[in-house]
């Protein structure tokens, strides 16, 4: 079973923060379009005829597409693969593309999950961050979404906004509570190099958060979340229902994925892949037929590597099991003395021999899961 | 004999020695312009950057004075207090010198030291006002300054500028007529000195010297007198740019000696060469066996580079005869090397060249002097290492090295560097005005106060005017303790130190806050503590970090964050790990900056 990833890489505007790949000169947006379903049919050996089981439209701004800009994509990929009955289609989109006419027609075509970027419920926060929507248009977003028929929601918060107090997060939690979506990712909110926020940081423009305040945001959310029936299945993922997101799961139990698009990653099993990040040369370069991608090789050590980081990060932990049926490397072996001070220092839990971060252990999953890395 | 004319040059640190040097060797010839480079004698790539000389050179030129062609054997000399002893031994070959010193700073303190070893040698001195075409020169008066010092007349003082090639060619001629030919008996016993020796790795150590009497011929018995050791002369030959052999080097002249020595240190400078059959009787006087003076631990950052360390530092030695060191072992930072260094710039060049020439990356621990330690039994110990440093019941007294430091400054500053020598348990001897506002200061200062920081905090209270030369003068009983720092109860004996009980508290405060900056936060508390014995003296807490930034991580981030990790785990590796505190190698200098 395998997961098909789609690279919508346009933007009505740019958030400060992010560092994804997305152009908001538009004029490319039909050749693109053309470009991705050609790719579909190019790129159609890839998965080696396994079924697929999630299909996920991200960005960018995937739901900035027209309905029959997406309606094209969508049908050229089911034309070249074999999308499962129940599979698990998610587009994410913005408060402010989802009148009542585009929500109908997505969930017409096949879409049935839906990650809204809230981002946040303050209006201040959100001009700052520069989003296009304010509050009012989010929870708007999430309730026509609703009367439209979906049921599989998530939405987005971004955490460690530099603030006096935790006054605002503890009112977007609570914001996020009442809502009550199936599904919810948050995020610390990260200052990237090559960002308006990473250029402001070098300039001291701007502060970033130190970490006794995110981590006090992140155990708050932490709590919350548990308080209301969510199950942290993942360090910024929340889920109730059982509605995890299947897709982004999928990555973290090294399933296959193809990624179509500008920027997008794919990943064999063995080697990762990922296209130019450039919109005009990645269309010509679909045009003449070429799939315009950079590959990388993984090493054994890089593949148990990634398992460890991406498993740690989740409720069932690093499986020593899968990594030695993956990479060869008995991990458990090799850092035995560290990861027994690591359960004695109460960052770690050993379950059914499989390795869980502790509710401490959660806020050093990066520094934890470098000291268990296997030297190349 | 009568046509050599053997000459050092002395100067200060950036007098534009070098520079000059260049431009006799332009005018005379003997480079061409083509193989012309800035500091043509400065060969290693440390001292050109630095724009210092840290070994000797000779070089022969040939100048033709009213028709006559002379030989000009030019010594050049070390620029630091460091190799002071190296300097005497160039100086003891020569017959002549060449004071330089810049238009716009005057004379400096090591320049009058080695002045003065050169008059006590009889040295023809011939000075040179260097920079006179700088917009800050003030030739009139630093003249007047060099006139009172050698008593010599104004009209022989020499007007130059290395940079733009001014009064090359008086300086030449000055050499021909003011330096006296040597003198010697060419048919008396060898008697040779060795000022220098020179590692080629095709061809083994090459060994530098002045003949002073007899001659030395290819094919001849040698044998070094101090060291006892006989060799063939295999090749000899005199110093042009590129080494000429020759069959014979004459009396009075300079050369080189190749015969198959494959090790630096078996070469002692100020050696005597003779033949091994008719010997001479006369030792070349002022031999010594030169002693480090400040002693650190060198260790591998990888424990797994031991061995490849111990390559290197056996190559360097090749060439670094001064460099002394055996092997030590430490908890902190588990298998390396004691060394010995002649100061504090000689530790500085060799850990530069570790990682340069070798690509070795050190960390360096506290540097120390060498204290002798009676003991209650009678015994004495010659302690160089904290570590080594006897259970305190017992040692009887402790005593440690002292220096005689002459310090040369404007008198404008004469309060802050006695405030400076004071604070460093010194004691004034001596003060005495060269000019008007120029202070010579002689003072008594322990070594072990002046191998950290002393000289940079000298530059900085005289805005960079003072300078510094120095000479051991025996050891005195001193109050010293080991003073030990702990990181979570972990004795770091890496950054152990043996200090003066009265300082030991300031000392042990400042290196607490120090590593306080540097040591990074970790997934716990680290409390970093000073002790002497068991009494702690200062304490400091490096918090607990909080939280990593958990950045998202879906199909895209994969591989970039594993990389991210990757390196993170990399930058890890070169720290070392006391219990479980990671320390970086920085911190291991920090005693060495804990004023910054």
């Amino acid at each position: 079973m395998a997961g098909i990833y789609v690279h919508i890489p346009f933007c009505k505007q740019a958030c400060y923060y992010c560092d994804f790949h997305f152009s908001t000169t538009r004029h490319l947006q039909e050749d693109m379009v053309r470009a991705i379903a050609r790719e579909a049919e190019l790129q159609k050996h890839f998965l080696h005829g396994e079924s697929v089981e999630t299909l996920y439209f991200g960005g960018g701004t995937p739901s900035i597409l027209e309905l029959p800009q997406l309606e094209r994509i969508l049908q050229s990929i089911d034309q070249h693969f074999s999308i499962q009955a129940n599979a698990e289609i998610t587009l994410e989109a913005n408060p402010e593309d989802l009148s009542a006419e585009k929500l109908r027609g997505l969930k017409a075509m096949g879409v049935n999950r839906l990650s809204i970027g809230t981002q946040s419920f303050n209006d201040e926060f959100l001009h700052w961050l520069n989003r296009v929507h304010d509050s009012g248009k989010a929870i708007s977003a999430i309730e026509n979404s609703r009367k439209a028929g979906f049921e599989n929601l998530s939405i987005d918060l971004i955490f460690a906004i530099p603030h006096a107090d935790h006054s605002i997060w503890h009112k977007d939690v609570a914001m996020a509570v009442e809502l009550a979506p199936d599904h919810l990712s948050a995020y610390h909110l990260t200052v990237e190099p090559n960002t308006v926020f990473g250029n402001w940081l070098k300039k001291r423009k701007i502060d970033i958060a130190d970490d006794q305040f995110a981590a006090e945001q992140f155990e708050y959310l932490y709590e919350q979340m548990l308080l209301s029936g969510y199950d942290a299945y993942e360090i910024s993922n929340y889920a109730r229902n059982g509605r995890i997101s299947r897709h982004n799961s999928s990555y973290w139990f090294h399933k296959p994925y193809l990624g179509l698009g500008p920027g997008a990653h794919s990943f064999n099993g063995i080697k990762r892949q990922h296209n130019i990040y450039n919109n005009p040369k990645y269309i010509k370069a679909i045009e003449t037929e070429k799939i315009p991608m950079v590959e990388e090789i993984l090493s054994p050590a890089d593949l148990a590597n990634e398992i460890i980081m991406t498993g740690l990060r989740t409720k069932w932990g690093l499986k020593p099991g899968l990594i030695l049926e993956k990479s060869g490397y008995e991990v458990m072996e090799i850092h035995a003395v560290r990861i027994e001070e690591l359960i004695y220092e109460g960052m770690l839990l050993l379950e059914n021999g499989n390795l869980i971060l502790s509710r401490k252990g959660r806020l050093f999953a990066d520094t934890i899961a470098a000291e268990l890395f296997i030297a190349g | 004999m009568k046509r050599i004319r053997n000459f050092c040059i002395i100067a200060h640190i950036d007098h534009g020695k070098s520079t000059l040097a260049d431009r006799l060797l332009e005018f005379t010839k003997t480079v061409t312009q083509r193989e012309m480079q800035a500091q043509l004698l400065d060969s290693m790539d440390l001292e050109r950057e630095r724009g210092i000389t840290i070994k000797s050179h000779a070089i022969q030129m040939e100048y033709i004075y009213e028709g006559e062609n002379y030989i000009l054997n030019l010594i050049d000399t070390p620029g630091h207090v460091d190799f002071s002893y190296e300097v005497s031994r160039s100086i003891a070959a020569c017959e002549g010198a060449l004071l330089i010193v810049d238009a716009s700073q005057g004379i400096e303190a090591q320049t009058i030291s080695n002045l003065y070893l050169a008059l006590e040698h009889d040295l023809e001195i011939i000075p040179v006002l260097n920079k006179i075409d700088l917009p800050g020169a003030d030739p009139e008066m630093v003249k007047e300054q060099v006139v009172d010092l050698l008593g010599v007349n104004a009209e022989d003082v020499i007007y130059a500028s290395g940079k733009e090639g001014l009064g090359i060619e008086e300086i030449l001629n000055a050499i021909v007529r003011r330096i006296p030919p040597p003198t010697g008996d060419p048919e008396a016993p060898l008697q040779a000195m060795i000022f220098d020796s020179l590692f080629n790795s095709y061809r083994g150590v090459e060994v530098i010297f002045r003949v002073f009497n007899g001659q030395i011929s290819k094919g001849d018995k040698v044998k070094f007198m101090n060291t006892g050791r006989e060799y063939e002369a295999d090749e000899v030959g005199i110093l042009k740019l590129q080494h000429k052999p020759v069959d014979c080097v004459t009396t009075g002249n300079v050369g080189y000696l190749i015969s198959g020595i494959k090790v630096a240190r078996e070469v002692k400078v100020g050696d005597t060469i003779t033949h091994v059959e008719k010997p001479t009787n006369q030792l070349v006087k002022g031999f010594e066996d030169v002693k480090p003076m400040v002693f650190a631990g060198i260790y591998p950052v990888e424990t797994s580079e031991f061995e490849e360390l111990r390559s290197s530092m056996e190559k360097l030695q090749l060439n670094d005869a001064s460099l002394v060191w055996e092997p030590e072992t430490s908890v902190a930072l588990g298998f390396g090397f004691r060394c010995g260094f002649l100061g504090m710039l000689h530790m500085e060049i060799v850990q530069e060249r570790l990682e340069r020439e070798f690509d070795m990356t050190v960390i360096t621990t506290v540097p120390s002097v060498q204290f002798r330690v009676n003991m209650t039994d009678g015994t004495l110990k010659m302690v160089s290492a904290p570590s080594e440093m006897p259970d305190p019941s017992k040692i009887d007294t402790i005593e440690e090295p002292y220096i005689k430091a002459q310090i040369i400054t404007k008198s404008e500053y004469i309060g802050a560097v006695i405030a400076l020598c004071m604070d460093k348990r010194g004691i004034i001897k001596n003060q005495h005005y060269l000019t008007v506002d120029r202070v010579e200061l002689v003072f008594e200062l322990p070594l072990s106060e002046i191998v950290f920081d002393f000289f940079d905090k000298l530059k900085t209270i005289s805005r960079g005017y003072a300078s510094l030369d120095y000479e051991l003068i025996g050891f005195r009983e001193s109050n010293m303790v080991k003073l030990d720092i702990m990181l979570n109860g972990e004795k770091v004996d890496a950054l152990s130190a043996i200090v003066h009980r009265d300082k030991a508290y300031e000392w042990g405060k400042r290196l607490c806050e120090k590593l306080r900056e540097l040591l990074p936060r970790q997934m716990f508390e680290i409390a970093i503590q000073a002790a002497i014995g068991t009494k702690v003296i200062a304490r400091e807490t490096v918090k607990a970090m909080r939280k990593n930034v958990l950045a998202k991580c879906y199909g895209g981030d994969i591989s970039r964050k594993r990389k991210l990790l990757e390196k993170q785990k990399k930058g890890k590796k070169r720290m070392r790990a006391v219990g479980n505190v990671e320390i970086p190698q920085e911190a291991f200098m920090a005693v060495l900056k804990l004023d910054q």
